[in-house]
């Protein structure tokens, strides 16, 4: 599913914002943050932090519950409300 | 226009590639003078452009040779075509979906046609013809909507059936018992291949002799922009200062835009290739499988080139995979099963950036005298000399050239996409 972004309210977003939303991706050479989607196995959306030069993954875990912001302290603020978050 | 090319003709190269230079330098004494020299960064250049491979130095030719405009410097922090021009699999054409995509790579493919005296460089262009197999009614009915496309664009763009393709290339499975039987292939017989360290070497030597400066082993490791203005570039050699930059780096493109503060829509993923041992000349056209997610070629030397669609995800690793190497030999011998004992020499992996709509970004951007050439996704290397060419006419003239009108970066904001769908026909 690709780099996480921010998902800006379709009913006030102003259209470049929204345009922004859909195309523009920061693609870094380094740490990205990314939701993933397991489709050939157990079918579930997680988070993955992977490094796009290596591809080394430093940590996966369930997604936050009510962002899907790639904000690092969104989405630790998602983990501790616990397991059963489960994908939006 | 053929006025234009003598006077490009003319530019006095110090060692023209010629029967009589041949003989001089070959059984005479002396040795061949260097095709393009190395220069000390200056403190300014009319034009600096960011990336020496095809694009790049197809910009700073056409900028010198039809503008006259010589004060220009490429920069490369490798070597010149270390990157998507020498990774690439060579294929040229222009049978695309799209009019805007077919009128612009048409362009390029005839000025291929012509480069080689041109720029006085074999760049062994080899026209063979080029066949897009369909394996389904769906893809067979787009292969007829591009061949529509094609012909009402004046290219030589055609559907053919089984039998054909059994003409054009005996030793190809035609049967109805394959897995993925071949109903059809679009076929256009001006496509084929180049050398493409060739045409990367021959637009530098040509840019070198009108006094462009190459400056390869030099990273740029920033852009200055003061007042909504390009200001120069900062390189682990120093600062240049420069009223105009241009982007021109594929795969890296996102993270030079970065340096200079604009967004790009833009992925990077690496797209992953192969070339086995030379054999004996069997296969004359190119083959392209959507279905199958493989295109082959044999080059003069014997070699068969193999390429995929992209990897599934975003990375700029340069690393290929042993699964990609086996789904690749499994496909290919689906096509041509008498392949089966021919050995891999080696594989490799070139970097894509890839473009919501599969056209490329070329033009102007928030940032005066920042310009992009960027968005080449699986396409770059057979758009080289019309993005040269386009890019020079805009950075020398202002205006926007009509054929790169449909590219510009604002599109998205406008929601004017142009999806190209006949772009690699594997990646999707």
């Amino acid at each position: 599913m690709g780099e996480g972004t921010a998902r800006p309210d379709p009913g006030t977003a102003a259209i470049r914002v929204w345009r922004d939303y859909l195309y523009v991706r920061s693609n870094p050479a380094g740490w990205t943050t990314e939701n993933w989607f397991h489709r050939a196995g157990c079918r579930r959306y997680f988070t993955v932090e992977r490094h796009t030069v290596t591809n080394a993954v430093r940590d996966s875990r369930r997604p936050a519950a009510q962002t899907r912001t790639h904000d690092a302290e969104g989405i630790s603020a998602g983990t501790e409300r616990g397991p059963d978050a489960g994908p939006q | 226009m053929l006025s234009r090319l003598s006077s490009r003709n003319g530019h006095g190269m110090r060692a023209r590639y010629s029967a009589f230079n041949l003989v001089r330098y070959g059984i005479g004494s002396g040795e061949w003078p260097r095709v393009w020299r190395d220069h000390g960064l200056k403190a300014s250049y009319d034009v600096i452009i960011v990336g020496g491979g095809v694009h790049g130095l197809a910009v700073a030719y056409y900028l010198a040779a039809d503008h006259g405009i010589t004060n220009v410097a490429v920069l490369d922090k490798g070597y010149i075509g270390s990157g998507g021009s020498g990774r690439n699999t060579a294929i040229i054409r222009s049978n695309y979906l799209t009019p805007e995509g077919v009128r612009f790579y048409d362009r390029s493919v005839k000025l291929y046609e012509r480069l080689a005296g041109e720029l006085n460089f074999n760049v062994m262009f080899s026209q063979r013809g080029h066949l897009t197999l369909a394996h389904s009614d769906s893809s067979l009915r787009t292969m007829h909507w591009r061949a529509e496309v094609n012909k009402l664009e004046g290219i030589d763009s055609e559907v053919i059936g089984p039998q054909e393709i059994k003409a054009l290339v005996p030793f190809m499975d035609t049967s109805e018992s394959t897995r993925y039987p071949i109903l059809g292939a679009l076929y256009h017989p001006p496509g084929g291949i180049i050398r493409h360290d060739a045409v990367v070497w021959g637009y530098a030597r040509a840019a070198d002799a009108l006094g462009v400066h190459i400056h390869q082993n030099t990273e740029v490791t920033g852009i200055d922009v003061t007042g909504g203005r390009v200001a120069g570039v900062r390189t682990d050699r120093g600062s240049i200062a420069a009223p105009v930059v241009v982007n021109c780096t594929a795969g890296w493109s996102t993270l030079i835009s970065d340096m200079a503060g604009i967004d790009m829509p833009v992925t990077t993923s690496p797209l992953q290739a192969a070339v086995t041992e030379p054999v004996r000349p069997f296969l004359r056209p190119v083959i392209v499988s959507g279905t199958l997610h493989i295109y082959v070629s044999q080059t003069d030397r014997g070699e068969l080139v193999f390429g995929a669609s992209v990897d599934p995800f975003p990375s700029y690793s340069m690393r290929g995979s042993l699964e990609f190497t086996e789904e690749l030999a499994g496909h290919i011998l689906e096509l041509m099963p008498s392949l089966a004992s021919v050995r891999l020499l080696r594989q490799w992996a070139g970097l894509c950036d890839m473009t919501p709509d599969y056209s490329p970004i070329m033009g102007v951007t928030p940032v005066e005298g920042f310009y992009v050439d960027v968005g080449w996704g699986t396409y770059g290397f057979k758009a080289g000399p019309v993005a040269g060419e386009t890019m020079a006419q805009l950075i020398a003239t202002q205006k926007t050239p009509e054929l790169i009108a449909a590219f510009g970066l604002e599109r998205f904001a406008r929601g004017a996409l142009v999806g190209e769908k006949g772009a690699a026909s594997v990646g999707h």
